[in-house]
């Protein structure tokens, strides 16, 4: 797949450690896929078909907006697929190519043959939640909403966090002294309160709550930098770099960063655990992105409040506790792969 | 024949062992064949990695079980296998028959208990002693390996001992239960030379007093040829030679053993011309670390690393400083290089250094480079030796890529090593291969001040001897002037034109080298020499 040649001798042999547990190992394997798969969530589960041809043309409508007219309808609005009449004119001249599930995770199935919640059935998978919407569908948006969200997050939260402590490390007296108190203050902040508050005055977004959560969650990891950069600061090879003529901001970077990315990245699974269960926890309380959004959190909440559909808690449950599961083992396997006494 | 039998308290017959890491098996001793006499001192000499602990330990059994394997051989000891017998019995022997003495004494004893209770432990274990005599027997221990005011000292935790004391506490807790035999593992190298002396003469006077045989494990062959009556050379995990020491220093029948006992450091550094001119210049440098400060964060009270420490080094001269550790030798050189600050005129080349802040100095970088002591923590485990060599040309913008790989191929010779090499990573190379690479990363520089932390310290005999040489013949080379920094008097000797002895932070006496050497004008001077030499 990649070539391994041009590593050192240290990343060969834990790259082979986080082989050797199997358990990880074949957890990020499947992550890797259901990510992958949910990346092109629009092309499994979307109420527009894949293809359309009609006429001796091929239209791509998951891509582009088509008015009704094109395919010979009344109205300049876009076309509505599922509309029997708007298939019925382009069945006539061509054909359409449907997603596997053909509902997107805001379609609203009229033809439910029992009031919403509707159990599962062989048109809805994993039946409907309360407002008529295919449960399969906001499953594989949500997932990849949340795993999305949780990267972003963790991305973030780490290059702040690792800037931070390699500052508070490198230069240590008065700039660590200062930075370690005003994280303990910001740290005490009550963050779910300043959330609901914030909530009440903009709607919160996708970035909004990534921002909002940003600036508390960057403090995970500066504790560990720090730390690293701290002990990095003594070693040797940073005395000889220093002697050989090297600026600060170089020897950070060549000679301390690599030290402190060890502990980053052994953390790293497990804040990206962490920021998908505050999603969710906050999409179940109702502060979370804005209705609508396909969210997993959302979906528990609709299982607390429906509980003669079970298919709803139940469904949301065992996609999180896989998500979150996977990402345990995979964050066990980063931590052998990292650890000094089997390198 | 029965008679040397009786003699003998234990017999290692045929013993090889390996260790498993995963896979991976590593023969660490093959076949190795030792007795060991009753009332004698057995010396096991070899350089690093020559499987001497490891016939050592096995004797006590102390490695981790899952991952050693004995694929042949038999330790005899009192008619048993210790090799076969169970942990119920070893641990009878242990400690109360054959005792054992470790290398570093900072880190054998348990911080969290005083030292009466760490020897009181050895003695209830084994129960010889009973309960209420306990603590006097303790007393009795202390005043036996040369404790001061023992009864003062029970309390007392690791910490508040010296590194001497330390080890005169291994040692009690080692005889505590009057052991037939004491394995001994490098009792002194943690330890500076007028101490390593008392140690060493306290395990003698004891070994005669309680008619213990003791197994000696050292690379230092001045020690051994001093104290041991019996010898075996090990290289390799093998027996190289054996045999009564005075037979075996007189007339050694191996090369490698010859090899040994010639890698005393001799020499002496090519004079330096009358008309060099002054490369370096200090006065008055002081290094004081604050240790207690007011209300107000003024410091009150100094813990004074280096003081009024004064210096001169022409071009192509080297300066040796010599101190036991804790002295400010180190601190001295680093304060140098601006590595720590410190206050007092430095002056190089006749340009002043003192007020210059890091990115002034920079350029003076080039021109004084450092060789630090440890060959495994100087070099960057992420880099191969090419990039690490690279690093300063490309911080000083030395020549084109081409033009650096020739520079790097040409260093590579000149520290006589195989430029094939330059692509590999430093956990590939040895000891002395790393040292070479660390004096290749200064030398690329072409500085022409090189201060050397003792860069001998941590390489066994052998190898000292070609890195002395190498650093004589590159100042014969290329006229760089030396400070050289190191406890190891014979190694200075062969290297310096001027020393100074430091002292707790203070100069004790600085003087040419042939002149200080020979006729020391101070006691403590004094002492170190006889330390060091007292053997020879």
């Amino acid at each position: 797949m990649f070539s391994t040649d041009s590593w050192t001798p240290l990343n060969k042999r834990r790259l082979s450690n986080f082989k050797n547990n199997k358990r990880g190992f074949y957890s990020l394997i499947i992550f890797s896929i259901l990510f992958f798969v949910t990346l092109f969530a629009e092309v499994i589960a979307n109420d527009k078909p894949i293809a359309v041809y009609f006429d001796d043309q091929m239209y791509l409508p998951f891509l582009n907006v088509y008015p009704e007219t094109v395919f010979g309808g009344d109205f300049e609005t876009e076309a509505d697929y599922r509309d029997e009449y708007v298939a019925g004119l382009i069945e006539d001249k061509g054909w359409m190519l449907w997603p596997l599930i053909p509902y997107s995770y805001d379609t609203i199935n009229y033809n439910l043959p029992v009031p919403a919640p509707a159990p599962p059935s062989a048109d809805n998978w994993l039946g409907s939640d309360d407002q008529a919407r295919d449960v399969v569908a906001r499953l594989i948006y949500g997932f990849r909403i949340s795993v999305l969200f949780g990267l972003t997050l963790t991305i973030f939260s780490s290059i702040i966090g690792v800037i931070v402590g390699a500052i508070q490390g490198y230069y240590g007296g008065k700039i660590d002294l200062i930075g370690q108190r005003f994280i303990e203050i910001w740290s005490g902040l009550p963050v779910l309160f300043l959330l609901i508050i914030m909530a009440s005055m903009i709607t919160p977004d996708f970035w909004w709550l990534l921002g909002i959560m940003l600036m508390f969650s960057w403090m995970g990891l500066v504790d560990v930098v720090r730390a690293e950069f701290l002990r990095a600061r003594n070693l040797e090879y940073v005395r000889a770099a220093r002697a050989l003529g090297l600026d600060n901001k170089g020897i950070m970077f060549k000679h301390m960063l690599p030290n402190a990315m060890v502990a980053t990245l052994t953390f790293m699974p497990f804040i990206l655990t962490g920021s998908i269960t505050t999603l969710t926890s906050l999409d179940f309380l109702g502060f979370g992105l804005p209705p609508g959004s396909p969210s997993l959190g959302e979906l528990i909440a609709q299982g607390k409040t429906n509980l003669h559909a079970p298919w709803l808690g139940a469904s949301a449950f065992v996609v999180l506790a896989v998500m979150l599961s996977l990402l345990v083992f995979i964050g066990e396997a980063v931590r052998d792969a990292f650890d000094p006494r089997k390198v | 024949m029965t008679n040397i039998l009786n003699d003998c308290q234990i017999a290692i017959q045929n013993l090889s062992v390996s260790f498993h890491q995963g896979h991976q098996t590593f023969d660490a001793v093959k076949n190795v064949n030792i007795n060991v006499f009753k009332g004698k001192t057995l010396a096991i000499v070899g350089e690093s990695g020559s499987g001497k602990s490891v016939t050592a330990q096995s004797i006590l059994g102390l490695h981790a079980k899952d991952k050693t394997s004995f694929p042949s051989g038999s330790i005899m000891f009192d008619g048993k296998d210790l090799l076969k017998i169970s942990d119920n019995e070893l641990r009878a022997i242990r400690g109360r028959r054959i005792g054992m003495i470790f290398q570093e004494p900072m880190t054998s004893l348990n911080p969290l208990h005083s030292i009466e209770k760490q020897i009181a432990e050895t003695l209830v274990l084994h129960g010889k002693t009973p309960k209420n005599k306990v603590s006097q027997k303790v007393i009795e221990l202390l005043e036996l390996v040369g404790i001061p005011n023992p009864s003062e000292r029970l309390d007392a935790y690791p910490h508040q001992l010296s590194g001497g004391q330390k080890q005169r506490v291994m040692i009690a807790m080692a005889l505590a239960n009057e052991p037939e035999v004491l394995v001994a593992d490098e009792p002194t190298t943690a330890l500076d030379v007028t101490v390593q002396k008392q140690v060493l003469e306290l395990i003698k006077s004891l070994q005669s007093k309680m008619h213990m045989s003791v197994i000696l494990i050292s690379h230092d062959l001045n020690v051994v040829r001093h104290y041991a009556d019996d010898m075996v050379v090990m290289r390799n995990g093998s027996v190289v030679e054996q045999g009564s020491t005075e037979t075996i220093f007189n007339s050694p029948t191996e090369e490698y053993t010859q090899q040994l006992i010639d890698s005393e450091p001799s020499g002496q550094p090519e004079p330096v011309s009358e008309n060099a001119k002054l490369l370096l210049q200090a006065e008055n440098i002081k290094v004081w670390f604050p240790t207690k400060t007011n209300f107000w964060g003024k410091p009150t009270e100094y813990l004074k690393a280096a003081n009024n420490i004064s210096m001169a080094l022409r071009e192509g001269e080297t300066l040796g400083i010599v101190g036991e550790s804790g002295s400010g030798k180190t601190t001295f050189g680093l304060a140098l290089l601006k590595l720590i600050s410190s206050s007092g005129p430095v002056h190089f080349q006749d340009q002043s250094i003192e007020s210059l802040n890091q990115a002034q100095f920079r350029p003076f970088r080039k021109d004084m480079q450092i060789v630090f002591q440890d060959p495994y923590g100087s070099l960057s485990p992420r880099m191969s030796i090419y990039q690490i060599i690279e690093e300063g040309m490309e911080i000083h913008k030395i020549g084109s890529e081409s033009e650096r790989e020739k520079i790097i191929i040409n260093v590579l010779k000149e520290v006589e090593l195989d430029p094939e090499t330059r692509h590999r990573y430093p956990h590939e190379f040895s000891g002395g291969q790393r040292q070479r690479i660390a004096i290749a990363r200064a030398l690329v520089l072409k500085p022409k001040l090189i201060i050397l932390d003792e860069p001998t310290s941590a390489l066994d005999r052998t190898v000292q001897v070609q890195v002395i040489e190498l650093l004589r013949s590159i100042q014969k080379k290329y006229g760089i002037a030396y400070v050289f920094i190191s406890h190891d008097l014979s190694v200075v000797k062969a290297l310096s034109h001027t020393v100074i002895v430091m002292k707790q932070g203070q100069i004790v006496e600085q003087n040419d080298c042939q002149t200080l050497f020979e006729a020391p004008k101070e006691e403590y001077t004094q002492n170190l020499l006889d330390a060091a030499y007292f053997y020879s």
